[in-house]
């Protein structure tokens, strides 16, 4: 099979989606003409022309608005933002606006639109540009949160969103994997949200993780291998709805739960999952569930202390290990 | 604005070709004039807050090479103690407020200085910078209101280097005379060539005056240039090499020179030694940068909280 680079499984799905629906446009800055601040919709500008590819000035609530005006008017819309932490401008559109329409107008009027960026750290960027948002997201009623791990789900999920999901979505990314090669089909396909992925198979102890944090927890489980520990690896790939089902049933096999996520800990990804696999798999667990989360604490722009700021292999398999009473 | 010039080239050195430095780096190679008419124009008492594009501004105001490099390394003597990189200098010291990574927000953090100068009852007066593209945020048009009903004490000065990453300003507004922005709420405004650092200076000092007569605020549009690319990783296909030369024929440092020597304020010997103390300042931050400390581990969770004992989540 082909093998292309994260980035480009996105815009072969934005671009498949609009080939098929006009009313699909996307909206950003430097979309169009500069091909995208990270070359996601490289090319598009020059296929779908300026009506469809557009160019905004730095105007992150303005041109969020604008959006969802426009999905609320029978368009599909999609929007770039730069990074997720420019979108800290329009969250009053995104949480006051699209999460609500169809609530505040009785059923009404919905808001079919999906968001999408960069999301969380990459690398030594300083406090305001490192920020992971996906449980701040994924706490709002009205929306749906996916983040993916890599070019096959991305593609796979974003066309469902645009395609197939009337509700706003929000479509975490990262900078750090938009250079990342995977195999991607020639053929169409569609990854229907709220369903996660078990991307490796193992009986000792469950690993959940999500987004980048899944080369941490696959690293981890490739480490803890050769010590002989099995681990069982687990994609959300959706934040919200959340496939806990699918956690229960490896926890029913594994009987230990850790969680690697690029979050702050409090009210946390992690923190929902452990109260839902207390309450439905209690009976099951041998251990505390136990997560690794990033530093409670805004990043700083220093190499160790960045480092020390988002979850590593080497800390994860020590946390596996105490999960497993393991001597060493 | 020798010192800015040099400082910035030798961190780009350090960045490209030594891989000391990390993140983002915005180069103000060009825009030095805008820095030296201001601070001409202004005392230390007076505050200074920008965007990410800092060094330039941040060196104005007096944080030391040395402190400058070492944040660029994020080292513990760093101006931010290694805690802020290219794009967070601070020093409260020198009444720089920094060092602002979200577009615009400055703007309205500018007039929120000038709010507690008012307020204290002080005369100082807060420079409050920004780029072109800063100016298509919201939160100016809330500002610009805000700062002209209160006689906020504050000068707004637009740094119009012509594009927002690769985004020409013609491309991002009917308005292309930013400085025409103030009209709707009234406020004095002006268009300067910020290339020439005596025409900064006027146009700074003038606004200053009536600030500190209590008059109130002044958009000031210094129309300028980065000779660099948006950041260190930018390809810059948006714009033509002659026109980058072009701008270079106008180069604020050149310009000083010839001042300087047409009018016999220095002897070219004079402007060598200043080049040469230039020189080894900017040579020594490297060394100082190099042979300084990360920060200790413990510093992660260091300076979040003042409460020395926050209960912070570890696990
Ligand atoms: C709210 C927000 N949106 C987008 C960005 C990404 N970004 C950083 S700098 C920049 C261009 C800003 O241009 P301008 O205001 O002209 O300043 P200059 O870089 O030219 O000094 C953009 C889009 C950001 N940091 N913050
Ligand atoms: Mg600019």
């Amino acid at each position: 099979m082909r093998s292309i680079p994260f980035r480009e499984a996105l815009r072969e799905a934005m671009s498949e989606e609009m080939r098929r629906d006009e009313r699909v446009f996307l909206m950003g800055e430097e979309v169009a003409e500069y091909n995208g601040a990270y070359k996601v919709s490289q090319g598009m500008l020059a296929e779908f022309g300026a009506k469809r590819v557009i160019d905004t000035p730095i105007a992150e609530l303005g041109f969020a608005a604008i959006a969802v005006g426009a999905a609320q008017n029978g368009l599909r819309p999609l929007v770039e933002f730069m990074t997720w932490n420019f979108a800290v401008l329009p969250l009053d559109q995104i949480l006051n606006t699209a999460s609500k329409m169809l609530a505040m107008s009785g059923g009404q009027i919905g808001c079919p639109i999906v968001f999408r960026g960069p999301n969380g750290s990459a690398g030594q960027l300083g406090a305001q540009h490192s920020t992971a948002f996906d449980s701040l997201y994924a706490n709002i009623p009205g929306l749906k949160v996916v983040s993916p791990s890599n070019g096959y789900d991305a593609k796979g999920l974003l066309k469902q969103c645009i395609r197939y999901e009337e509700d706003p979505i929000v479509f975490f990314e990262s900078e750090v994997m938009y250079g990342d090669k995977c195999e991607v089909p020639e053929e169409e396909y569609y990854i229907p949200l709220g369903k996660a992925d078990v991307k490796r198979a193992g009986r000792d102890v469950t690993i959940v993780s999500y987004n980048k944090m899944m080369k941490v927890a696959l690293g981890a489980a490739a480490e803890l291998e050769k010590e002989g520990v099995s681990a069982e690896v687990i994609d959300l790939r959706t934040i919200r709805p959340l496939d806990w089902e699918t956690i229960l049933e490896s926890v029913k096999k594994t009987n230990r739960l850790v969680i690697v996520e690029e979050q702050w800990p409090f009210a946390s990804v992690s923190s929902e999952i452990t109260y839902r696999i207390q309450k439905e798999g209690f009976d099951y667990l041998d251990a505390p569930i136990r997560r690794i989360c990033s530093a409670d604490a805004p990043m700083h722009y220093a190499a160790n202390l960045t480092a020390l700021a988002i979850p590593d292999v080497e800390r994860t398999v020590k946390l596996v290990k105490e999960v497993m009473y393991s001597k060493k | 604005m020798q010192l800015i010039r040099q400082f910035e080239l030798k961190a780009e050195e350090m960045y490209k070709m030594a891989g000391k430095i990390r993140g983002f780096f915005h180069a103000y190679v060009g825009q030095e004039a805008i820095a030296a008419g201001c601070m001409t124009a202004t005392t230390p008492d007076d505050p200074y807050i920008t965007a990410y594009r800092d060094h330039g501004l941040g060196l104005a105001r007096g944080i030391s090479p040395n402190a400058a490099m070492a944040e660029l390394y994020g080292k513990a003597t760093g101006a931010s103690k290694g805690k802020g990189g290219s794009m967070h200098f601070f020093s409260f010291e020198h009444k720089f407020f920094g060092g602002h990574g979200i577009v615009g927000a400055q703007i309205g953090t500018g007039a929120g200085l000038a709010f507690a100068e008012k307020y204290k009852g002080t005369n100082n007066v807060v420079l409050c910078f920004f780029g072109d593209g800063a100016s298509r945020q919201g939160i100016l048009h809330e500002t610009f209101n805000m700062a002209m009903t209160w006689k906020l004490p504050v000068i707004f000065i637009c740094e119009n280097n012509h594009y927002a990453m690769g985004t020409s300003v013609e491309r991002t507004s009917n308005v292309i005379d930013i400085y025409k922005l103030a009209d709707a709420y009234e406020m004095p405004a002006d268009k300067v060539d910020g290339m020439i650092p005596e025409n900064v200076h006027e146009s700074v000092a003038r606004a200053v005056k009536r600030a500190r007569e209590g008059d109130g605020p002044t958009l000031l549009e210094m129309k300028t240039y980065r000779y660099k690319g948006h950041s260190i990783s930018d390809p810059q296909k948006y714009r033509s090499k002659e026109e980058v030369d072009d701008y270079k024929e106008q180069d604020p440092i050149q310009r000083v020179l010839k001042t300087i020597s047409d009018n016999k304020f220095a002897t070219p010997a004079e402007i060598e030694a200043i080049d040469n103390k230039i020189n080894t300042l900017v040579e020594a931050s490297v060394k100082f940068a190099e042979e300084s400390p990360l920060p200790d581990d413990s510093e992660v969770y260091k300076d979040v909280y003042i409460d020395q004992n926050y209960p912070f989540i570890v696990d």
